[in-house]
């Protein structure tokens, strides 16, 4: 199925330009949504009844993972593009399974909240930090289905290098670095609210 | 006989000039159109999702405005008898002893609750800017299709299952949400708050998610075709102006409809997971709820930043499309083309720092709200600058006064008079009286309700031709106009008293209240107009069906002698929209009348000693 039409590197700034440029647009929205629920939490606060409790410390450690599997994913980006199979399967492999644990961790942190007795409906500065996590997470998630899809290419198949495959490999690499900066972001926010 | 053997020359220019991206050697394009099902459902051409947008979209508006016509009986007559209409709406109208049959008022606000989300999102939404920016900006572009022909079928379906959830809920024992089209909290947060906000509340939810999730494909889609895929010559400068309004209508869409899913978001967790983002003291029935430390006015501020760009966008396509039959229809290149691209853009920006303007009496800070008062005002510069340049399009201009013109310029004609309540309205002193009231109702309808479905209205009549490879026919379509027109203005216009005399909108009858009993002749009159405004649809919907079929058949390939690259394509367009190389841009789209020619299509080069068109 042809899932981008055929057009001329003459013509257009080329195929590689749209599907990357569709992406920055995909983006573009995710920050609209993240930028709509840190502004409710802004305008929410000073409100009063607000609840003020601890971050669980699993962000931090989730943290410091999604930040490794990020830099593993480089690698892996690069060693495929100078043809250095052997390194890439190492490193796109590691880099999935540090995704997991991100995804791991972030339960841990909520089970240790739910321990503590921090309830999504205890007070609705609780909530926010369900719904930003756990929409982050549902990113996190999209990601990783990616990359069990190059996972699987990567590992079973003999991978082709090509333009089209360095191109998704970049595609992914682009949105992972997004996600994983969207944390960052999420957790300084947080920190500084 | 196909129709580019009729039209010689110009194949010879796209054969000689044109650009061979050899398109149908690959045939990657043409196989998924094998059979039926790929061919006309689950379709990947643009042409035919334009079409089932448009299909879907008109199928929306019957319901949508039948609805209106149910509850304007109630308004108008609210002790005649509606038993008649017992079989079509079953429980929701009560027969008392005498056989007189009333509307159940819960119904009646379920009724006004759908056809504002119907005719917002699914008609001047879907239908408008995704039947036309389908249809238009591959074929103006000279693009073989969209970028992502599939993620573009998807935008389709997803519309499609999230009218499939509306539909439904149309059908609840409980009824469907009845809580207003704005969907405020409490009554769109708590299950319990009326009959609508259970069940029904939560289909709303559904299907609006699945439709943001079709705005945002379609729109990613939009966006990136427009900036990657123009043939070559297709500077953004020479873009026609409807290419311009999608574009940034797309954008508005973007970065605005993930506000309200998330805004949908949080709502949905206070519906169901028992957070309190929207609520605090709430009494049901006595009962204090303890719900406690939410705020309403929060997603007032997260539904209007939405809220607010979206009537431009739907208003903006509408624009587009009358820039460019406006100048098609003169005969005269569109004035202020530049200036034209600009206010699209200043309107934009605009509309996204002006959203408080609904909020004016929620207990908004009012030094807040001067700010919001300021930059509103400013959206009527150039709103201002564009109904000047159409007027200035129509001066002197050798006017075709067909039905695609007539709606232009009725657009034009409802545009200014709904923007001039605009003023009023966006001054907060003078909207403490005006807010809620029938003259917002009055506003808004006339300024993006009717003017949007003429700019619609506009598109049909014009590139039918394109669509079916037949014309609508002109008479029924003049019939149309004028009874849609006259109508509209019978309808709104009394509106206006209504609001200054402090009417508020949403109620289900008047005569009870002291104040505004004097009004039942003038509610009587709007409705017996909204009536005549219906019937006058129905003009259209049995030309649209009856042209389809046995409309007159185009017989050129360029009926209006039009510029743009869709109608360099045969009559009967294939997949890829050109049978060979694509067409090459030599100037911009809007050479009518230039050096005594009437009209240079966009592929013509220039001729001896001509110099391009300074715009
Ligand atoms: C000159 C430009 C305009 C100004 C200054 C303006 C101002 C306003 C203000 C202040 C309100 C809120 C009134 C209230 O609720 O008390 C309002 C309502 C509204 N306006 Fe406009 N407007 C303008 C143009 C438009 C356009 C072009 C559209 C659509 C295409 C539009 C669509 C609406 C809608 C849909 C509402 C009411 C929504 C609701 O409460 O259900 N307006 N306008
Ligand atoms: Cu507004």
């Amino acid at each position: 199925m042809p899932v981008v039409q055929i057009f001329d590197k003459e013509l257009a700034p080329s195929k590689i330009q749209a599907l990357k440029f569709g992406l920055w647009i995909g983006m573009a929205s995710i920050v609209m949504l993240f930028g709509a629920f840190t502004s409710a939490y802004l305008v929410r606060k000073p409100v009063g009844n607000w609840y003020e409790f601890k971050l669980p410390i699993q962000f931090f450690y989730s943290t410091l993972i999604i930040i490794g599997s990020s830099v593993l994913l480089e690698k892996a980006f690069k060693s495929f593009r100078s043809h250095d199979l052997k390194n890439y399967q190492l490193f796109m492999f590691i880099s999935f399974f540090a995704g997991i644990a991100f995804l791991a961790t972030q339960v841990i942190a909520f089970k240790a909240m739910i321990s503590q007795g921090l309830f999504i409906d205890l007070n609705v500065s609780v909530s926010f930090l369900y719904v930003l996590a756990g929409m982050h997470a549902l990113h996190v998630i999209g990601g990783i289905i990616v990359m069990i899809i190059s996972l699987t290419t990567a590992l079973a198949v003999r991978p082709l290098i090509n333009e089209m495959n360095i191109l998704k490999l970049d595609l992914l690499r682009q949105y992972w670095h997004f996600v994983g900066a969207l944390w960052i972001y999420l957790l300084i926010f947080l920190i500084l609210q | 006989m196909s129709a580019h053997h009729n039209h010689q020359d110009q194949d010879v220019l796209i054969e000689k000039l044109g650009y061979d991206d050899h398109f149908h050697e690959h045939h990657e394009g043409d196989k998924y159109q094998m059979n039926f099902l790929t061919k006309y459902i689950f379709s990947m051409d643009h042409k035919i999702i334009a079409r089932q947008f448009l299909f879907t979209g008109i199928f929306w508006a019957i319901i949508g405005s039948a609805m209106s016509i149910i509850f304007r009986l109630q308004l108008g007559f609210p002790d005649a008898s509606i038993a008649w209409l017992k079989p079509l709406l079953g429980k929701w109208i009560t027969i008392n002893d005498a056989g007189m049959g009333s509307l159940e008022p819960e119904f009646y606000y379920a009724l006004v609750t759908m056809h504002g989300t119907i005719i917002v999102f699914f008609v001047l939404t879907a239908g408008l800017s995704g039947t036309f920016s389908n249809l238009l900006i591959p074929l103006q572009l000279g693009a073989r299709d969209m970028a992502s022909p599939f993620l573009n079928m998807l935008s389709y379906w997803f519309f499609f299952l999230s009218s499939v959830v509306m539909f439904y809920s149309l059908f609840l024992s409980t009824g469907p949400f009845s809580g207003g089209w704005t969907g405020y909290p409490p009554l769109s947060a708590l299950p319990q708050a009326s009959i609508g906000s259970g069940a029904g509340m939560t289909l709303w939810l559904v299907s609006l998610a699945l439709f943001v999730v079709s705005v945002l494909l379609g729109g990613m889609n939009y966006i990136t075709t427009v900036l990657n895929l123009r043939t070559k010559g297709m500077s953004l400068w020479r873009m026609p102006l409807t290419i311009w309004a999608f574009l940034v209508t797309a954008i508005l869409g973007l970065l605005s409809f993930p506000v309200l899913f998330s805004g949908f978001l949080l709502l949905i967790f206070d519906r169901s997971m028992g957070t309190s983002f929207y609520l605090s003291d709430i009494f049901v029935n006595g009962m204090a709820l303890d719900r406690i430390g939410g705020s309403p006015i929060l997603y007032q501020h997260i539904f209007w930043f939405l809220g607010h760009p979206e009537v431009y966008i739907i208003i903006l396509p509408a624009m587009g499309i009358v820039s460019e039959v406006l100048s098609v229809h003169a005969r005269k290149p569109i004035f202020g083309y530049r200036a034209m691209v600009y206010s699209i853009l200043a309107i934009a920006f605009l509309s996204f720092i002006v959203w408080a303007h609904h909020m004016f009496m929620a207990g908004v800070n009012p030094f807040i709200s001067n700010f919001f008062v300021i930059f509103t005002l400013i959206i009527a510069v150039p709103s201002a600058v564009k109904v000047f340049n159409w007027i200035s399009t129509l001066y002197g201009g050798n006017l075709r006064m067909n039905t695609p013109m007539l709606f232009c310029i009725g657009f034009v004609s409802m545009f200014i008079s709904g923007g001039l309540t605009g003023i009023f309205l966006g001054n907060s002193a003078i909207d403490i009286q005006q807010h809620d009231t029938y003259f917002v109702v009055a506003h808004f309808h006339i300024v993006m309700g009717v003017a949007a479905f003429f700019g619609m209205f506009a598109g049909v009549y014009n590139w039918f031709p394109k669509m079916f490879g037949r014309f609508m026919n002109d008479t029924l379509g003049k019939i149309h106009f004028w009874c849609t027109m006259i109508s509209a203005y019978a309808v709104f216009g009394p509106m206006h008293f209504l609001g200054m005399a402090g009417v508020p909108r949403r109620y289900y009858r008047f005569d009870n209240f002291e104040a505004f009993s004097g009004f039942d002749v003038m509610n009587q009159f709007i409705t017996i107009a909204a009536i005549f405004g219906f019937m006058a649809q129905l003009v259209f919907v049995v030309n649209f069906f009856w042209s389809m079929y046995k409309g007159r058949k185009v017989t050129e390939q360029n009926p209006w002698g039009s510029n743009s690259l869709e109608w360099t394509t045969p009559i009967d367009a294939g997949h890829g929209n050109w049978p060979g190389k694509i067409p090459t841009v030599q100037r911009w789209a809007y050479d009518y009348g230039k050096d005594g020619i009437e009209y240079t299509q966009q592929h013509v080069p220039l001729r001896e000693g001509e110099e391009h068109s300074s715009h």
